[in-house]
């Protein structure tokens, strides 16, 4: 029964990651064309532009190579991954031995060295822009999150995702300086991974100032379809990795009965479209900054998470 | 040098005298623009001249040289390099070579493949960036030198929209003329048509009655209104703050609303003819502005505000795309690029046309030069043509909009200028009138000639992702200025 109802919540938990991304990309549309005084598209029009796409031919330049083509399929396929280790409404996941925060960095580091190669694969000029710009946003970005990483996993005792819920849900886990710092840390990383204002704006259409979108701005058809659903998931990653670390409040526990799984995965969803809407509102609210100040942006997490972790080796120390 | 060969300021009103002039005037005429004497209004061709307009600032005078050519004349470009472009759009369009000029490739002809300044040096790569771009703005190529992501050299490329408006205004009659000028550039419409319609009055020396002036200056600050909030959200929704472009949008669209009320086009098209304009206002149109204007002077405060307030913004426009007060002056730029680097030439003030010599109002200056002093200027204008508007209703004359040109007086042909300050600049017209009173020759001259080349020298040392925020700053036009 155990392992059926498992397997179940890994089944569900994959295919709602898959159906719920791009949803909460047109919710958080939505609330800023709300925002802006604008009506906006319907929230499900992520979706019908992903399934409008999947039907269209897709064009591939000239000069590119296999690269160009294998890259969305795995950077889709990273992602999803990735995005399925993650709980959302319940800790006791078929593949949660391997939902590990490392794992779940290098995964997404995979799909952005993939993604890089294509950008420059095309021989673009935007492409080569964008790739160098992701690059060197990364370099500070993942270090960043490695520490957050240690932070969380000096708080709980592991860096593995159920047990870092199950004891941030616990009572034993008090209001701590370093779990404040590492939230705010993980927020200024997941907006610079998702390429979000300040760091980059998903709606321009100037190539010059783009970063992710001038890595993809050659694709199209079902090739493009892959990227967008990527770019969803790792939207619904961010949010529902801070949800599970920092808010795990109703997360379902091994041993819960199927009620108990139905109230987690409706607070999730409220959870989900709150963090939606927050990001919303600080998107309408801020410019997008200059590119080079991103890394300092970035050196913030990472200042962060560093503090984090030495204030934990300290108050333990004691 | 000596300023007889020039005329003097009231060209806008009297025929203008085509005297030709000498190599030696021509030269010296070189010699002063290159001392920074005289700016340069304006060079262009005609089937057997060239002809320069020249400013003197100091004493607000000016005057136009006219030098016949057969093949070639003495190059001005290479003297006084805002002459540059303008030498080779006329040898792309009359075959008249200039002689000795630096830079010898075509510029509005695009008929040959097009050779890029070379570059050399280490590590540096090209982005060539357009002519088609995402979005809905105009064709223009740009080519990128950069280091990583540092511009070395941005060089312009434009011609796309040559659409040959001076080819189709030759022979064309005065309404047809008008109308081709408010299609020059569509954003400035008022402007063009203005500035057309005062050469043509100018060259039959038959002004326009005064409710029309008004009526007319009504329109120009409702375009600049219109326009500059519109400049102003979009160059905050380039550094993604799309908050202001929705708040300007709103206050744009009442005002085209109003305008389309008042004068039964949203951008004030064609109400503006030689002699007059086509439609009166009529108390309904009076408060359909003044309600849209009220509203506009209401929000105003709250968008300075937010502009003001927003941080991450104002890191963004300040201190970005610096342009040298020396190479605005140099350049003459017109609008809000000369005035954000200090130079405070608006062709109201400076060489006033009515209704704005009887009007209060302040020219708006910064000395920043950069992104935000551009925006800042537009905000200052705005409050400008706010009062100006106010002052305008408040003091429409009576009487009739419209008087009879009477094309029979040009004889022997009869030539005039127009000088209107758009909201971009000031708005260069010649027109040339026939024995039969139909147009002769027409050049129109966009305030973008002199601000084009100024964003190339803007733009250098910044990097790459800060172009499309510099050059919203501008804002140039492409129509205006491929003609």
């Amino acid at each position: 029964m155990g392992l059926i109802l498992s397997l179940l919540v890994q089944g569900v938990q994959m295919a709602l990651v898959v159906a719920l991304a791009p949803v909460l990309t047109g919710v958080v549309r939505k609330v800023k064309a709300r925002l802006t005084r604008r009506r906006g598209a319907p929230v499900l029009q992520p979706w019908r532009d992903i399934l409008k796409l999947l039907r269209k031919e897709a064009i591939v330049a000239d000069s590119a190579s296999w690269v160009f083509r294998a890259a969305p399929y795995v950077i889709f396929a990273a992602t999803w991954v990735a995005a399925a280790l993650v709980p959302t409404f319940a800790t006791n996941l078929q593949f949660s031995w391997s939902a590990d925060l490392i794992a779940i960095v290098a995964l997404l580091g995979l799909a952005r060295f993939a993604l890089a190669l294509a950008g420059m694969d095309v021989g673009t000029a935007f492409g080569g822009l964008g790739a160098s710009r992701e690059m060197l946003f990364a370099t500070v970005a993942e270090p960043a999150m490695l520490l957050i990483t240690f932070t969380l996993a000096l708080a709980a005792g592991s860096s593995q995702l159920s047990t870092i819920a199950g004891a941030m849900a616990g009572p034993e886990m008090g209001l701590r300086v370093s779990l404040g710092m590492a939230l705010v840390a993980l927020t200024l990383v997941a907006l610079a991974e998702n390429g979000r204002i300040p760091v980059d704006n998903p709606a321009t259409h100037l190539e010059l100032t783009m970063v992710h979108e001038a890595m993809v701005l050659e694709y199209s058809g079902r090739h493009l379809a892959m990227i967008e659903l990527a770019a969803s998931l790792k939207l619904l990653l961010s949010l529902s990795l801070i949800g599970c670390v920092f808010f795990p409040w109703g997360i379902a526990a091994p041993g819960d009965g199927v009620t108990t799984h139905l109230t987690a995965a409706a607070l999730y969803l409220a959870k989900i479209a709150l963090g939606g809407t927050a990001l919303a509102i600080f998107e309408t609210a801020v410019a997008k900054m200059r590119v080079f100040r991103v890394p300092d942006f970035l050196g913030i997490a990472l200042m962060l998470g560093l503090l984090g972790t030495l204030l934990l080796f300290v108050s333990r120390g004691l | 040098m000596d300023l007889t060969p020039l005329a003097n300021a009231d060209l806008r009103s009297t025929p203008l005298r085509r005297d030709h002039c000498t190599l030696s005037d021509w030269s010296t005429a070189c010699a002063a623009l290159e001392a920074g004497k005289l700016t340069l209004l304006a060079l262009w061709g005609e089937a057997a001249a060239v002809r320069m307009a020249l400013l003197d600032e100091g004493a607000g005078r000016i005057g136009v040289l006219t030098l016949p050519a057969e093949t070639a004349f003495p190059s001005v470009g290479r003297h006084h390099p805002p002459a540059q472009r303008l030498e080779r759009a006329v040898a792309d369009l009359w075959g008249l070579a200039p002689a000795g000029a630096p830079d010898a490739r075509p510029w509005l002809g695009h008929t040959a493949p097009y050779p890029f300044l070379p570059v050399e040096g280490d590590s540096l790569h090209q982005v060539p960036v357009g002519p088609v771009h995402a979005g809905i703005i105009e064709p223009g190529h740009f080519r990128f030198t950069a280091q990583g992501e540092t511009v070395v050299r941005l060089e312009e490329r434009l011609g796309y929209v040559h659409k040959g408006i001076e080819a189709l205004m030759t022979g064309a009659g005065l309404a047809r003329g008008a109308e081709l000028a408010g299609r020059t550039s569509g954003d400035s419409c008022v402007a063009y048509q203005w500035a057309f319609a005062q050469a043509a009055e100018a060259a039959l020396a038959c002004p326009a009655p005064p409710r029309a002036q008004h009526i007319r200056a009504v329109l120009a600050e409702l375009e600049r209104l219109a326009n500059h909030l519109g400049d102003i959200g979009a160059i905050c929704n380039d550094a993604a703050f799309a908050m202001m472009l929705a708040q300007c949008s709103i206050l744009r669209e009442r005002l085209l609303r109003a305008t389309d009320l008042a004068f039964g086009h949203r951008m004030g098209k064609d109400v503006i003819a030689p002699g007059g304009v086509t439609r009166d206002l009529t108390p309904d149109g009076v408060a359909a502005l003044e309600a849209a204007l009220a509203e506009v002077a209401g929000r105003l405060p709250r968008l300075v505000a937010l502009y003001d307030g927003t941080a991450s913004l104002q890191d963004r426009t300040v201190g970005t795309g610096r342009l040298s007060p020396d190479l605005a002056r140099q350049f003459g730029a017109g609008g809000f690029v000369g005035r954000a680097s200090g130079r405070s030439f608006d062709t109201r003030r400076a060489l006033p046309y009515a209704p704005y010599d009887a009007l209060a109002f302040a020219v708006a200056t910064r000395d920043g030069g950069c992104v935000n002093a551009r925006v800042w200027v537009r905000f200052d204008e705005v409050q400008e043509s706010l009062g100006l508007l106010s002052q305008l209703l408040a003091s429409l004359p009576g009487g009739p909009v419209r008087t009879d040109l009477l094309p029979a007086r040009a004889t022997e042909g009869a030539e005039g200028i127009g000088l209107v300050e758009g909201f971009r600049g000031d708005v260069f017209v010649h027109l040339a009138l026939g024995p039969d009173g139909r147009i002769a020759r027409c050049h129109l001259r966009d305030p973008s000639w002199f601000q084009w080349p100024l964003l190339e020298a803007a733009i250098e040392g910044n990097i790459i992702a800060d172009f499309p925020l510099c050059n919203k700053s501008f804002n140039c036009s492409y129509s205006g200025h491929d003609l």
